[in-house]
């Protein structure tokens, strides 16, 4: 009886925040800088790849450097932040989790740095720098790579159907009936990971109200959830979903796992929306899929009579490095030397290349031509250095508080367990200010 | 069970060893309870401040009185949470119980299959939540599952993408757990009754049924009381399990109520009403087991042995 017992105990104390403190193992202490940034490939290779070459040249100035899981790491950071024990660069994704740092003031304004190093400015895309900045202050350095939602097809599934990609809004809902008839799902969905679906709204927002719908409600004006474009918007995603037009058992599928893309390259489903990150991995994972030329893209499609610019994209415009405003003045000077000579050097551009990403520096098109992924790269600068407006993704602007209430009722959007209009009130009442 | 009922058998010898062993065994409570006050007290204590306060995990702890509890008792989605964490706790209850005490009483048996069956059905409880929760979510995918493996289109249902049946895929995935630990409680409690019983009961004619309605059930009533009181009062901590299964989805259709303080604490950095929801869950656990200790009868020293 004594270990159940003792079992009930210990999970009835870990029930608050207070017990879960991170180890700090990996803090700021010491001499030398330290960083946490995220696990996966390709990428975890490239950001380790970048501070082993800055510590083979600086021996005197090394970083540390320790790697997370992507959701281990969200909880992390904060519960280092909180503590005092967070390391000296941080790994983020800027927007409205940066201005959670800016607010409890834990990370450094780097404006005057920026403009004492106008050379590492100038490198960058500018668009990068909007997510970067709180208040009209840069408090992170842009890094890694450009990221734009893009609207993939399984090419052979269509040959199979007979039809031809979409190129609107109401192309795409004549297409639901005819893939549905053959068995194969429209639309791959991870709608159990929510930011997936918000992605569809994004982009229907975007091009039926234009980008100052989003931004309305991102700057808190009353009741901004409730314009027009924005029921029109949500009541398009709904139509979708009543017209089956996601994969059968959408709302129970992770993107985590990465069965969404499964789904379109397996034939499943015929066309998926998703960041540029998934095609490494259904390179990777997809066996000839994309080197056989199956994979096809597209910027999202207009709506008839929307107001958006149909050249706009949504995603991450980079991420981002932060330094942390309790970590000594020679651990911020090594960060700041890391970001001067060590990020986004040569090397790591041509190897960001390499993995069919788009590194944030201007002229990275120019490694493209030997590449084997030379189309979709050709295609990921267009977007992204053409793009009117190049939105961040929504859960990332926003703050975490608002950005959960936007997600979860998402969620219910999709699962039809809400109207567009309760769920414009459910948004106003946290986005008003 | 066994700690207790040697206890109170023998009420008159133990007081009188405390009286005179009382000093020198004072000191053996002690190391349970520094760790119950450093483990559990003193974080209970922490979580009950931080709920008049607001912090959002990062900054600065303001203190900021009822704000963070007018926000959590004024949201709906409090009363759907308790209510769906009610729903969890009471159907794995009903689920488990009647399936634990047969499977208790089968493996008491002294055959030797049963005691090699005994191991097989004790393998759940040895593996951790997250793996199982992920083994029955990949087993249940609607596109690469079971049923689609093995050509059972009934098997190939959307199991953790419709509200219902996604409760009830918790509540199975739940009681498959647990259901080989109180297995085992009870299976060491029908042990302990004594033959002497049933051989009576033989004699007198009464059958396999009687003899488990007339002696077992009820020689299993404080039993049954521990196990259900651990049921209901751990099925409030589920967590890990339906995180990962459904993340409390699809929608808020299996967000119980750690889940919900969870989302609000570390997604939403909203420690205030975390803390008050946390507070609530160690409020309901106090209440239901000590309704459970007042369902198994307030005369704790009553024997149950020898028919009494």
């Amino acid at each position: 009886m004594g270990v159940p017992l003792a079992g009930a105990l210990a999970a009835c104390g870990s029930s608050g925040p207070s017990s879960s403190t991170s180890s700090g193992s990996a803090g700021a202490a010491g001499s030398g800088a330290s960083y946490w940034y995220l696990t996966g490939q390709p990428g975890e290779g490239i950001r380790k790849g970048a501070v082993d070459r800055f510590n083979a040249a600086n021996a005197s100035t090394q970083i540390a450097q320790t790697a997370f899981q992507n959701d281990a790491y969200k909880t992390k950071i904060k519960t280092a932040l909180g503590a005092g024990q967070a390391p000296t660069i941080i790994w983020g994704w800027g927007g409205g989790g940066l201005k959670s740092y800016v607010d409890a003031s834990q990370v450094e304004d780097l404006t005057s740095w920026f403009s004492d190093n106008a050379a590492v400015k100038d490198k960058l895309f500018p668009s990068s720098f909007g997510a970067a900045t709180v208040g009209g202050k840069i408090y992170a350095m842009p890094c890694e790579t450009v990221q734009p939602i893009v609207l993939y097809y399984n090419k052979s599934v269509f040959e199979k159907v007979g039809v031809q990609p979409p190129t609107s809004w109401d192309d795409i809902m004549a297409l639901v009936p005819k893939f549905n008839a053959q068995g194969i799902a429209p639309f791959s969905l991870g709608g159990q990971s929510r930011w997936t679906n918000m992605m569809w709204l994004e982009f229907l927002f975007d091009r039926i109200g234009g980008p100052e719908v989003f931004q309305a409600a991102f700057e808190g004006q009353k009741d901004a959830w409730s314009n027009p474009d924005a029921i029109t918007a949500l009541t398009k995603v709904q139509d979708l979903v009543k017209a089956n037009g996601f994969i059968k058992g959408f709302s129970s599928i992770t993107a985590d796992s990465n069965a969404d893309q499964a789904l379109l390259y397996t034939g499943k489903a015929a066309m998926m929306l998703h960041g540029a990150w998934t095609y490494g991995s259904m390179k990777s994972d997809g066996g000839d899929f994309v080197k056989g030329g199956h994979l096809g893209w597209m910027n999202f499609p207009p709506v008839a009579g929307g107001k958006g610019d149909p050249t706009n994209t949504v995603g991450n415009p980079g991420q981002y490095l932060s330094i942390s405003s309790k970590a000594t003045a020679a651990e911020k000077e090594t960060a700041k030397k890391f970001f001067t000579t060590g990020v986004l050097d040569s090397t790591e551009v041509k190897a960001w290349i390499d993995t069919g990403s788009i590194p944030i520096v201007k002229g990275a098109d120019s490694n493209i031509g030997s590449s084997e992924d030379a189309e979709w790269l050709k295609f990921l600068y267009g977007v992204s250095s053409n793009a009117k407006v190049f939105a961040q993704s929504w859960d990332q602007a926003l703050p975490p508080s608002a950005a959960e209430t936007l997600l979860d009722n998402i969620a219910k959007l999709f699962q039809l367990s809400i109207t567009p209009e309760q769920f414009a009130t459910n948004l106003n009442a946290v986005t008003n200010s | 069970m066994t700690a207790a009922s040697v206890g109170s058998a023998r009420p008159a010898p133990s007081r009188s060893a405390k009286s005179v062993h009382g000093r020198s065994l004072g000191w053996l409570a002690v190391p349970a309870l520094v760790f119950f006050v450093a483990f559990g007290v003193i974080p209970l204590i922490g979580v009950l401040l931080l709920s008049f306060t607001t912090w959002d995990g990062i900054g600065e702890v303001v203190p900021s009185g009822l704000t963070s509890w007018k926000s959590v008792l004024s949201d709906p989605g409090l009363p759907h949470a308790m209510w769906v964490t009610f729903q969890v706790a009471a159907l794995s209850w009903l689920f488990q119980t009647p399936m634990s005490i047969l499977l208790g009483v089968f493996l008491a048996g002294a055959q030797k299959y049963r005691a090699f069956l005994a191991v097989l059905y004790f393998i759940p409880l040895l593996l951790s939540s997250a793996a199982i929760a992920i083994t029955f979510k990949a087993l249940l995918d609607p596109n690469f599952g079971i049923g689609t493996g093995l050509g059972l289109p009934f098997m190939s249902q959307d199991w953790l993408g419709e509200p219902k049946l996604a409760l009830g895929v918790v509540v199975f995935v739940v009681s498959w757990q647990f259901i080989p630990f109180h297995s085992l409680i009870y299976q060491g409690a029908v042990r302990q009754i004594p033959t002497s019983m049933y051989e009576a009961a033989q004699i007198d004619g009464a059958g396999r049924m009687r003899q488990f309605f007339s002696i077992t059930l009820p020689q299993l009533k404080n039993t049954i009381v521990t196990s259900s009181t651990l049921m209901v009062v751990g099925s409030l901590t589920f967590f890990d399990l339906i995180y990962v299964l459904t993340a409390g989805g699809p929608g808020d259709a299996t967000r119980v109520l750690a889940l919900d303080m969870y989302k609000r604490g570390f997604q939403a950095n909203l420690m205030g009403p975390a803390s008050a929801i946390g507070v609530i869950l160690v409020l309901v656990g106090l209440l239901l087991a000590l309704l459970f200790r007042r369902l198994g009868g307030g005369d704790q020293t009553a024997s149950q042995l020898e028919g009494a």
